[in-house]
């Protein structure tokens, strides 16, 4: 306070300090100098102090933040209950009807109904249990559909899986229901695995530690005929990637040793695209699986598909499928329309001619599939 | 010849002397941290773009590919990557990433989260129980990381603790210098008002002192609907906000719809790194985000 002074003092000493001509404008000059560089010097001094007032405030805000922060929690990916396995219930139902003879799809049905749970089970384990909840025969029926234990802590890229698992065969038989694009399954899994193919077993998959997605796997299941059981087993093979930032793909062959039926083959090719990969908003999947048989009477099975979502929650799609017999080549052709009001619900039209009896069929119906609870990520 | 054939031989080899530590970020704005924090130690891979909703992306076989061969994955967490990240790790067969781990981190974990609540209900839309995850919005948050990341690092790679915590150190005192920048050119906007798109922006404004007003979603997750368009009008048809933003992976028809109508600016705002073409690094980003915000405020 005592510096800011000075060029008051200065002021008043100039004011009244007794004339002197020209002398006195060289010393006016040099006073008027000083007090300029005095002003620099305190809007220095004032823009340093404001400088030092930010920070102080910076810190001051800072230490509130770090105050705040909270202590890390134990990781637990996935936001299940502390120890309760994750729950969902998924409800399906659907109404069928058909122009041809009457039989036993058509009416409404639930039968796809599922209960899904899992956990991990502790360092080395996580177990999943999906059971189909069925009313069939006027009695509900809780149906164990898959229940196994995979381990979560194998070395060099293994994983082993065991229980009553969905085989690794093709694409389409590992996911559930409630996962497909269509109200059901085409022709070939119709016709060779009876659905699809759940057994008892063991699973063993390697994955390569490639830039490209390299998978080798193999199960060793119960089967069916073999009073001795261990009468199944599968190999498969799955490779991928991506095509630019918009497109990936799959791309597998599978084989199936059964001993009440013949060998089976698959090959399965699935091609994804969303413009720069942003799934949310549009996007395109083509999906098609050849099965060769090596049996007399029935040579093999395929389909394709294409879905394609135009924009948010609507989505349109269009499948071929087929069998090969010695005898002619039946197939059927389906389109589907659905709309998901939110990833967890989802409400389907489809509309099918099936070609494969004497006389052409039509059918047609509606499908929901709506969950709660949690909903486990889906795969590829 | 046995020369040639060697030389040949040692072709094949992979020269991964270097032995860098690979690190999976689900998120751009981690796989910027980690090459901040890391530098050449570390070598960084992030599984979405600043271009994808990163809710929903394919769990797909390039994704699971890398995290096989990661060292670390890092994730926003609070269930963020819920639709796919699972996926991935269940296939990908890398025990040292697994959750539990010092191999997987989850970034949100390490700050306050602004509306976690208990009231678990999707009636209201896409909640995540443990709060909002897009903690990357407040560059404090990045700091909190960026700390937590650093002894990470030196947790897996303990051979390099001296050369993380070196990095470590010169990045929070570059950021420190930035918050005090970035702070003062914000000054101007405290106690502004803005509509939002989807719940993305929360810790963004709140440390801006920037008031929500309103969404453009009815309830997180669910598209805007023209009802709901149409009562945002009246309500903002004499003012009210000052400016609609929305990240760049969302359509831009709802914001301009409302912005031709009530006559309040709509903008674009990086969400996170590569979200628009300044924001190349954590920086650059919050550098055009504050740009951005005082830019739209400047022509309203």
């Amino acid at each position: 306070m005592r510096i800011v002074s000075i060029p008051g003092a200065l002021a008043v000493l100039i004011l009244f300090s007794p004339a002197a001509s020209m002398a006195q404008d060289t010393d006016l000059e040099s006073m008027r100098a000083a007090i300029d560089e005095l002003r620099a010097d305190y809007d220095a001094r004032i823009a340093e102090l404001e400088r030092r007032l930010a920070i102080a405030e910076q810190n001051a805000s800072q230490a509130v933040y770090a105050a705040q922060a909270v202590a890390p929690e134990p990781e637990q990916g996935g936001g299940n209950e502390a120890f309760n396995p994750a729950i969902g219930v998924v409800f399906q139902g659907r109404l069928w009807g058909t122009d041809g003879p009457a039989n036993e799809s058509e009416g409404f049905a639930t039968g796809e109904t599922e209960l899904i749970m899992n956990a991990n089970v502790d360092d080395k384990f996580a177990a999943y249990l999906t059971a189909a909840l069925a009313y069939e025969d006027g009695e509900s029926e809780l149906e164990i559909e898959e229940a196994w234990v995979e381990t979560t802590a194998l070395p060099a890229g293994f994983g082993a899986r065991f229980g009553r698992i969905a085989s690794g065969l093709g694409y389409l038989n590992a996911k559930h229901s409630h996962q497909w694009d269509f109200v059901d399954l085409p022709l070939p899994y119709q016709a060779f695995l009876d659905g699809r193919y759940i057994d008892n077993g063991v699973q063993l998959t390697w994955l390569a530690p490639t830039d490209v997605y390299m998978e080798l796997g193999g199960e060793i299941l119960q089967g069916e005929g073999d009073p001795s059981g261990l009468a199944a087993s599968t190999l498969f093979a799955n490779v991928g990637g991506d095509v630019g930032s918009s497109s990936s793909w799959l791309a597998g062959a599978s084989y199936l040793d059964r001993d009440d039926m013949a060998s089976l083959s698959v090959a399965h090719f699935i091609w994804k695209w969303a413009p720069h990969g942003n799934w949310k908003d549009r996007n395109f999947v083509f999906q098609t699986e050849y099965f060769d048989y090596s049996d007399t009477g029935i040579d093999g099975g395929w389909y394709a598909q294409a879905i394609y979502q135009p924009f948010e929650r609507w989505r349109f799609g269009a499948r071929a499928d087929g069998l090969q017999t010695d005898v002619d080549d039946p197939r059927r052709y389906s389109l589907m329309l659905d709309w998901s009001n939110s990833e967890f619900s989802r409400l389907r039209m489809q509309f099918t001619q099936d070609e494969t009896g004497a006389t052409n069929r039509n059918e047609w119906g509606l499908q929901y599939i709506h969950s709660i609870g949690a909903h486990g990520a889906h795969t590829f | 010849m046995r020369m040639l054939i060697a030389v040949s031989l040692l072709s094949l080899v992979p020269l991964s002397v270097n032995a860098e530590i690979r690190v999976f970020a689900c998120e751009p704005e981690w796989a910027a941290l980690a090459d901040e924090i890391g530098g050449d130690l570390v070598e960084t891979y992030s599984a979405t773009t600043a271009l994808q909703d990163p809710h929903y992306i394919q769990a797909r076989p390039s994704l699971i590919a890398k995290v096989r061969r990661a060292d670390l994955v890092i994730c926003s967490g609070a269930q963020l990557e819920i639709g796919w990240l699972p996926a991935l790790l269940q296939k990908a067969n890398n025990r040292k990433v697994m959750p539990g781990t010092d191999g997987y981190m989850e970034a949100s974990r390490f700050v306050l989260r602004l509306d976690a609540t208990a009231d678990l209900d999707r009636a209201k839309g896409d909640i995540h129980p443990q709060g909002n995850p897009h903690i990357q919005m407040n560059p404090h948050n990045i700091a909190a990381v960026a700390r937590a990341l650093g002894e990470r690092l030196g947790r897996i790679n303990p051979g390099n603790t001296a050369t993380y915590e070196n990095n470590l150190s010169k990045f929070l005192t570059r950021w420190e210098e930035a918050l005090v920048r970035w702070e003062d050119a914000a000054m101007s906007l405290k106690g502004k008002q803005a509509i939002t798109h989807h719940k993305s922006w929360v810790y963004l404004l709140n440390w801006l002192g920037i008031e929500e007003s309103a969404s453009l979603e009815a309830v997180p997750g669910i598209p805007p609907s023209a009802a709901h368009l149409s009562r945002l009008t009246t309500q903002f048809a004499g003012g009210g906000a000052d400016l609609i933003i929305r990240a760049p992976y969302q359509h831009g028809k709802a914001s301009e719809w409302l912005a031709e109508r009530t006559g309040i600016p709509a903008i674009v705002l990086p969400l996170t790194v590569g979200g628009t073409s300044d924001a190349t690094n954590l920086f650059t980003m919050f550098d055009d985000i504050i740009a951005r915000l005082q830019g739209a405020m400047d022509d309203a």
